[in-house]
């Protein structure tokens, strides 16, 4: 227990000062590393919890594809080295941080966190492994399903789930990106008139 | 003192590591002895990460210079193979630079970002029966993951550089990486499909006839992409010499030059463990249970010879070339790969979705149909956009002249 501390303390650590830094360093290209080093340490933290899924997907979407967005985006922006000039929206940007704070540490402190009895743990990590992997009947045989549940087992990968269950979400989520793959091709898309983009 | 790593441990399955723990643990505390082998784990995949990219290098470079009639470096040791040695010492004693306009604390992270993913993508690579490392049941997706960094790599390297030729290497670099993620992971979702797993083990169980064989279209993309990926000639665009001088290390010396070059030729290396992992049936072969590690070393002398024979032989792209084949030839390909694995995989499984072998040989005789007449359509169609956009006049153009 005493090493998982340890390990923990380090990635809180390092994700606090990281989003401090994202916030208050004034070179916009730090700040966007900085901001890796904050998708890294929750993906530590996802590690820590054994949820390996999660932590990959971590990194390969937010370091490996929107880390990278944010800096072909701040190579755009005016002034990198020192930042954005600060305006009037201060005080209301303020205000409204704190009240999404205190909304998520109340969501947070209010929440019953169930913790799963010990012979359904067994259980949630088989589930969570056929997330990945197509689980046959030996297996879980050997792990001490009975038959009946096996095929509630087995259908209850993230995969199965995304097609039976969550299949509305999914597809409204593949409209929203085609919608904003064919907007981007249309804003980028030379004016016939002119010939310039 | 006994130690013993409990049965949930996920390094439990690592003989290696479980071997380092219990001689440690007779002596040491059991807390301390976990440490104590995790460190001699890390140094022994970071040593045999650099050491082989230093042979590496020597290899290559004796095999380019046969192949460009030349003889290489042949001069200390027995066939100049102590030529990487002399070079190491040789960037050690130089001058390590920083220009003045640079990010200072940027620059000097990029040479250890630009190694790192390298070092770890070894880690859940098999070399022989149960020797991977960890046995990652996302092992797949890790390596994914762990290469995406390189791309941040090298845009730290491009921006901190304070110089326009490293920030149009490293903005080729990462258009190219971007590009060339989309093919590679396409052409890996019909490996996935094949095996029913994501780890590394059960994929090269999972090859009773290797991949290669099966999935020969795949396995040119991969090929390609990963080519591609690893800034190689013909894909070398980030680095070209006759264009932006080195591209995003041109500031880099010393030491911190010795390191991306480690990096670079190291990459080489886990490229082909990986792909052999994945295509040619990884460590399995004639007397696998023991003799596993050569086959694995063997075929992935193979491989790097492959790229090395591609670096030596191909004119470089240009940076529009490159892209259009990517988007235009890679992906399509990969694309009508994963359509056929998986309408093959759903006529052909039984009823507890699984496949044999006599299943595996029908899908390679059908998959090595469409990959022949897929190049073929496909060859054809890329030469037309890929044309020199001025008039050819009959006088053979440089890669440099083209555009």
């Amino acid at each position: 227990m005493l090493f998982q501390d340890i390990v923990f303390w380090i990635l809180a650590v390092m994700a606090i000062v990281g989003a401090l830094g994202v916030v208050l360093v004034p070179n916009l290209f730090r700040a966007a590393l900085l901001l890796i080093v904050v998708f890294v340490s929750v993906a530590g933290m996802f590690i820590l919890l054994s949820a390996e899924f999660l932590a990959v997907v971590q990194i390969l979407i937010y370091v490996g594809a929107i880390a990278i967005l944010i800096i072909f985006a701040i190579m755009l922006t005016r002034d990198v080295q020192h930042g954005n000039l600060p305006n009037r929206m201060q005080i209301p940007a303020a205000v409204f941080a704190a009240l999404l704070l205190t909304a998520l540490v109340a969501v947070a402190v209010d929440t019953k966190w169930e913790f799963l009895p010990a012979d359904q743990q067994d259980r949630a990590e088989l589930i969570q492994v056929n997330a990945l992997t197509t689980l046959t009947g030996e297996v879980l045989d050997d792990a001490g399903v009975s038959p009946e549940d096996q095929t509630e087992v087995q259908e209850s990968g993230l995969a199965d789930l995304l097609i039976s269950d969550y299949v509305l979400p999914f597809e409204a989520v593949s409209v929203l990106l085609l919608a904003a793959l064919i907007g981007a091709l249309v804003l980028v898309r030379p004016n016939p008139g002119t010939g310039r983009g | 003192m006994n130690c013993v790593l409990g049965a949930d441990n996920i390094l439990n399955d690592t003989v290696l590591y479980r071997v380092i723990y219990e001689a440690v643990g007779h002596v040491l505390p059991c807390g301390v002895s976990y440490v104590v082998a995790g460190l001699a784990m890390m140094l022994i995949l970071a040593n045999g990460v650099l050491l082989g990219a230093g042979l590496f290098s020597w290899v290559e470079r004796r095999l380019i210079g046969r192949f460009h009639n030349r003889i290489g470096p042949n001069r200390w040791g027995p066939f100049g193979m102590l030529q990487p040695l002399a070079d190491l010492v040789k960037l050690l004693t130089k001058e390590d630079l920083t220009p003045r306009g640079a990010d200072r604390i940027v620059f000097a992270i990029v040479p250890v970002a630009m190694v790192a993913p390298v070092i770890l993508m070894m880690a859940v690579v098999p070399f022989a029966k149960d020797t991977a490392l960890v046995n990652l049941n996302v092992g797949i997706l890790y390596i994914l993951a762990v290469t995406s960094i390189t791309s941040i790599a090298i845009f730290m390297a491009g921006w901190s550089s304070d110089n326009r030729y490293a920030m149009f290497g490293a903005s080729r670099g990462v258009a190219v990486l971007i590009s060339y993620e989309v093919p590679v992971v396409m052409s890996l979702l019909g490996v996935v499909i094949l095996a029913g797993s994501m780890s590394l083990d059960d994929v090269v169980s999972a090859q009773a006839v290797p991949f290669f064989l099966v999935q020969p279209l795949a396995f040119f993309v991969f090929l390609a992409g990963t080519s591609a990926e690893l800034n190689r000639t013909p894909f070398d665009v980030a680095e070209a010499e006759s264009e932006i001088i080195a591209g995003y290390h041109i500031e880099y010396s010393g030491v911190k030059f010795a390191l991306i070059q480690a990096a670079e030729f190291g990459a080489v290396l886990t490229a082909s463990a990986v792909m052999v992992t994945l295509f040619l049936g990884g460590w399995s072969g004639p007397f696998a249970s023991y003799l596993g590690w050569a086959w694995f070393l063997l075929k992935i002398g193979v491989l790097a010879f492959v790229f090395s024979w591609v670096r030596a032989t191909f004119p470089r792209l240009r940076i529009d070339q490159l892209l259009a084949f990517a988007w235009k030839f890679l992906l399509p390909l990969s694309i009508i790969n994963l359509f056929a694995t998986a309408l093959e995989v759903y006529f052909l499984r039984d009823a507890a979705g699984t496949l044999d072998t006599t299943d595996l040989w029908i899908m390679a005789g059908i998959n090595f149909g469409v990959a022949f007449a897929c190049l073929l359509i496909f060859g054809t169609l890329i030469k037309e956009k890929v044309r020199p956009a001025g008039p050819v006049t009959g006088a053979i153009l440089s890669p440099g002249e083209a555009d």
